[in-house]
C-alpha cells in the first residue's frame, strides 16, 4: 500500500496517525492471509483486492475530492437507510458498519460491556479516530433497529452529526404510513444538507443506479447455487461489503465483468472446490469489513459458502424498488415498499424471514445452514433458536454459532464446525 | 501381541489416550498420560515407539501428531471420535453424553449411528471435570473420592452460579452457614448436572444414553444424569478411551479399504 501518499490527508482528518498505520498493518496481513493464500481465485476479484487495499487511500481520496466540490457524504449503519434519496439528492452514501475490535476500552465508556461487537466497533473507531469514512462524514443517519444501537446513537451524536430515522417495529398499515413519514423527512434532511431539490428525474435515476447494483449482486448469487460453487464465500462475502463504500456504478461495472467470468466457469463445469464439497449456507448478523474469521473458518474446514442471508447479503439485494414510478411521490411509495420488505429481526413478527432462509437454502442447493449471532445480540439470538426448529423441521441441518470478532475463541468455532462439515459429508455418504 | 494395524489417539486438553487395533478390528493395547505444557513430548512418551499403517487423530490437540507419527496422520473431530467409538462400545446408543477435563459434549445419533445434531460447551469451564476438579480441591478430596461423597448428601441446598469462581464463593459462604459439606457437595453435582440436562435437552435426548468421559466414573454424576432425565446411561467399561477407540476405529476402517484394494 502507498500510505506515504495519503498521510498529509488522513492528518487533515484528525486520524490517530501511529494507531491507524497499527490497523493498516494488521489488516494487510489479516487480508494476505485470508485472501491471498486461496487457490483458482477469479481474475475479476484483483478489482476487490485493489479496492481493499485502497480502502483507506484512494476511496476516502476520492470522498475529499467531491467534497471540495460542495457534496455531502452521508454515513449509515444499516441496510433500512434509503439509499436511493442521498443519491438523488447529490450526495454520497457509505455503509460505516465496522467489523473489527478497535478502541474497545473507549466504547465501553459509552455503551454497556453487554452491547454487540458491532456497536462496540464503530463506536470504538470513532473514539480511537481510526475511520476515515467516520471521519468524512457530513451527517451520520442511525435507525431505531434494536435497542444496542438506538441507545448506541444517543451517546454517538456527541460525537457525531446525526440524523435518526425512525424504523417501525411492525408491518401494518399505520406503521408503513410513520416509515413513509420518515422517509419524507429523510428527504428533506438530505436536500436541506446539499441544497438540491430531489426531482422525478434524479430521483428515477438514483432508483435505476442502486437497483443496478442489486441486480450485479443478484446475478452473482444465482451463480453461486452452480456446483460446483465457481466462487469461494470469503470471496462473495468481500464483493457485498465492499459493495457498501465502493461507487455503485464503477462497483456494478466490475461485478458485471466478474460474473461473466463465472458464468465461463459455471460453464466449464470447474470451480474452487470439488463438486463433493458440502456447501453451507451463512445465515444471521451482519459480517461487516473486515470481519472474514467466520467464513474463514468455515472454507478452511472444508466446506463452501455458497449464500449469505445477511444485511451484508441477500438482505440488501433481494427486493428491488419498483421502477415504474413517473411523479416523485410515486417513487417515494415504491422507495417505502421496498424497504418495508427487509426482513430485519427487529421486526415483530419476522415470519418472512423464516420462508426467505428456507428458500435461499434449497436454491443455492445448500446441505445446511450455520446460523451466526453476534454475542450480545438479542434480535437474531431470539430468531436463531426459532430458525433452528424450522430449519429442523424442513430437514435442513443447522448449526447455532455465537461469536465476536475476538479471536480467543477460534480453535473452539474448527472444532465445531469441522464436526459439522463431518456430519455433512457422512450424511452425503 | 498381535500385529498393531491401527491406532486411533485422542489429545484432549487434560490427557491424551491411545487405543491400537489388529486387523480383527480388537483392541489390543491402550495407554494414558496427562497432556500437560508439553503435549508433543507428552505424545512422544504415550506411542512409546507404537506405530502402526494408519493412524486417525482426534481431540483439540489431533493437529500435533502428525509432528510425532512418521505415518500419514487423517484427523477427525471429537464428535465424530465419539461417534464412531459408541458404535463400537455400545451400538444401540442414540445419544451420547461426554463430560471431559474442559468440554462437554451432547450428540445425538440416527439409528445407524450417523450423527444427527450436537452441542459443546462455549469458552468456560462451568459445567466441566474441570469445574468438579477444582471443587474437590476446595473440599480437599481427592477428586476421584469426590463423588462417593456427594453421594452421602442430602437435598436441599442450592449452588446457583455457574462460573467456577462465583461457585467457590457460594459453596464457602454456605459452609459458613452451616450446611453440611456432603449436602454442599452434592449440590455442586446438581449444578454441572443441570447444564448437562438442558444441552441433552437442546439435542433431543433419545435413549439409550451413552455417557463417556472421565466424569462418568463419578457415581453421583452418573446418579443425578439419571435422575434429571429419566434415562439410565450405559456407561462404558472405560469411558476415557471412547474418543481414541473411535479415532481408532477410523483408522482401522483406512487400513481395511487400502488392504481391499491393494489385493
Ligand atoms: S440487522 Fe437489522 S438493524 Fe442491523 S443492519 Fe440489518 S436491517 Fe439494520
Ligand atoms: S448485530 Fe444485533 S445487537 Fe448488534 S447492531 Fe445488529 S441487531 Fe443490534
Amino acid at each position: 500500500m502507498q500510505h506515504d501518499a495519503y498521510r498529509a490527508m488522513w492528518e487533515r482528518l484528525d486520524l490517530d496517525l501511529p494507531a491507524h498505520d497499527g490497523l493498516l498493518q494488521v489488516l494487510g496481513k489479516f487480508y494476505g492471509d485470508i485472501y491471498m493464500s486461496q487457490q483458482g481465485r477469479l481474475q475479476g476479484m484483483e478489482y476487490l483486492d485493489f479496492v481493499l487495499s485502497e480502502v483507506h487511500g484512494l476511496r476516502i481520496q476520492e470522498l475529499q475530492e467531491a467534497k471540495a466540490q460542495g457534496r455531502k457524504v452521508i454515513g449509515t449503519f444499516c441496510v433500512f437507510v434509503p439509499e436511493e434519496i442521498t443519491l438523488a439528492a447529490g450526495a454520497i452514501h457509505v455503509g460505516l458498519c465496522a467489523g473489527a475490535e478497535a478502541g474497545t476500552e473507549l466504547a465501553e465508556q459509552l455503551v454497556p460491556r453487554n452491547t454487540c461487537a458491532l456497536i462496540k466497533s464503530f463506536i470504538g473507531f470513532k473514539l480511537a479516530r481510526l475511520c476515515p469514512f467516520t471521519q468524512s462524514c457530513d451527517l451520520v443517519v442511525g435507525e431505531t433497529t434494536c435497542d444496542g444501537k438506538k441507545k448506541a446513537y444517543e451517546a454517538f451524536a456527541e460525537h457525531v452529526p446525526m440524523l435518526v430515522l425512525e424504523v417501525p417495529q411492525q408491518k401494518q398499515s399505520c406503521d408503513r404510513e410513520l416509515w413513509k413519514a420518515e422517509v419524507l423527512r429523510y428527504k428533506a434532511e438530505v436536500e436541506a444538507l446539499t441544497g438540491q431539490t430531489i426531482t422525478a428525474q434524479s430521483l428515477a435515476a438514483a432508483i435505476r443506479t442502486v437497483n443496478a447494483r442489486r441486480r450485479v449482486l443478484q446475478r452473482l448469487g444465482a451463480l453461486r447455487a452452480a456446483s460446483p460453487a465457481p466462487i469461494s464465500g470469503r470471496d462473495a462475502l468481500l464483493i457485498n461489503q465492499v459493495s457498501f463504500y465502493d461507487d455503485p456504478v464503477r462497483f456494478a461495472g466490475a461485478i458485471s465483468t466478474l460474473c461473466d467470468q463465472m458464468e465461463a466457469r459455471v460453464a466449464a463445469g470447474e470451480g474452487v472446490a470439488p463438486a463433493d464439497t458440502p456447501r453451507l449456507v451463512l445465515s444471521g448478523c451482519p459480517m461487516a469489513v473486515p470481519n472474514w474469521k467466520l467464513p474463514y473458518v468455515v472454507e478452511s474446514a472444508g466446506a463452501v459458502i455458497v449464500g449469505e442471508e445477511s444485511c451484508i447479503g441477500t438482505r440488501n439485494t433481494r427486493d428491488l424498488v419498483d421502477e415504474s414510478g413517473t411523479t416523485v411521490e410515486e417513487m417515494i411509495d415504491a422507495i417505502v415498499d421496498r424497504y418495508l420488505r427487509i426482513d430485519c429481526a427487529c421486526f415483530t413478527p419476522n415470519s418472512e424471514r423464516m420462508d426467505n432462509v428456507v428458500d435461499l437454502a434449497r436454491a443455492q442447493k445448500a446441505d445446511g445452514v450455520l446460523q451466526y449471532t453476534l454475542l450480545f445480540c438479542q434480535p437474531y439470538g431470539h430468531e436463531s433458536m426459532k430458525l433452528a426448529r424450522r430449519l429442523e423441521a424442513e430437514g435442513i441441518p443447522s448449526l447455532a454459532i455465537e461469536t465476536d470478532y475476538s479471536m480467543e475463541d477460534v480453535e473452539q468455532l474448527k472444532t465445531r464446525v469441522e464436526a459439522f462439515v463431518e456430519m455433512l459429508r457422512s450424511r452425503r455418504g | 501381541m498381535a500385529e498393531i494395524v491401527a491406532l486411533g489417539i485422542d489429545v484432549g486438553s487434560r490427557s491424551m489416550e491411545l487405543v491400537a487395533l489388529d486387523a480383527q478390528a480388537a483392541v489390543v493395547d491402550s495407554a494414558r498420560l496427562p497432556t500437560t505444557f508439553h503435549p508433543v513430548a507428552q505424545l512422544a512418551a504415550l506411542l512409546a515407539g507404537r506405530t502402526a499403517p494408519m493412524v486417525t487423530a482426534t481431540g483439540y490437540g489431533r493437529e500435533l501428531v502428525a509432528q510425532v507419527v512418521p505415518a500419514a496422520v487423517a484427523t477427525i473431530t471429537e464428535i465424530t471420535a465419539y461417534a464412531l467409538g459408541a458404535a463400537v462400545c455400545a451400538p444401540k446408543a442414540r445419544t451420547i453424553l461426554d463430560i471431559g477435563g474442559q468440554d462437554t459434549k451432547a450428540i445425538r445419533l440416527d439409528a445407524a449411528g450417523q450423527v444427527l445434531k450436537f452441542e459443546m460447551n462455549d469458552r468456560c469451564a462451568a459445567g466441566t471435570g474441570k469445574f468438579l476438579e477444582h471443587m474437590a480441591t476446595v473440599f480437599q478430596i481427592p477428586v476421584e473420592e469426590f463423588g462417593v461423597f456427594a453421594l452421602g448428601g442430602q437435598e436441599g441446598v442450592r449452588i446457583n452460579a455457574m462460573c467456577t469462581v462465583f461457585a467457590e464463593t457460594e459453596a464457602t459462604s454456605l459452609m459458613a452457614q452451616g450446611h453440611r459439606p456432603e449436602d454442599i457437595a452434592l449440590a455442586l453435582h446438581a449444578s454441572v448436572c443441570q447444564r448437562t440436562a438442558s444441552m441433552l435437552g437442546r439435542v433431543g435426548l433419545t435413549p439409550p444414553l451413552l455417557f463417556a468421559g472421565g466424569v462418568a466414573r463419578n457415581p453421583c454424576m452418573v446418579r443425578l444424569v439419571e435422575k434429571f432425565t429419566g434415562v439410565s446411561p450405559i456407561i462404558p467399561k472405560d469411558p476415557d478411551t471412547v474418543g481414541a477407540l473411535g479415532a481408532a476405529h477410523h483408522a482401522w476402517r483406512r487400513w481395511a479399504s487400502s488392504a481391499r484394494s491393494a489385493s
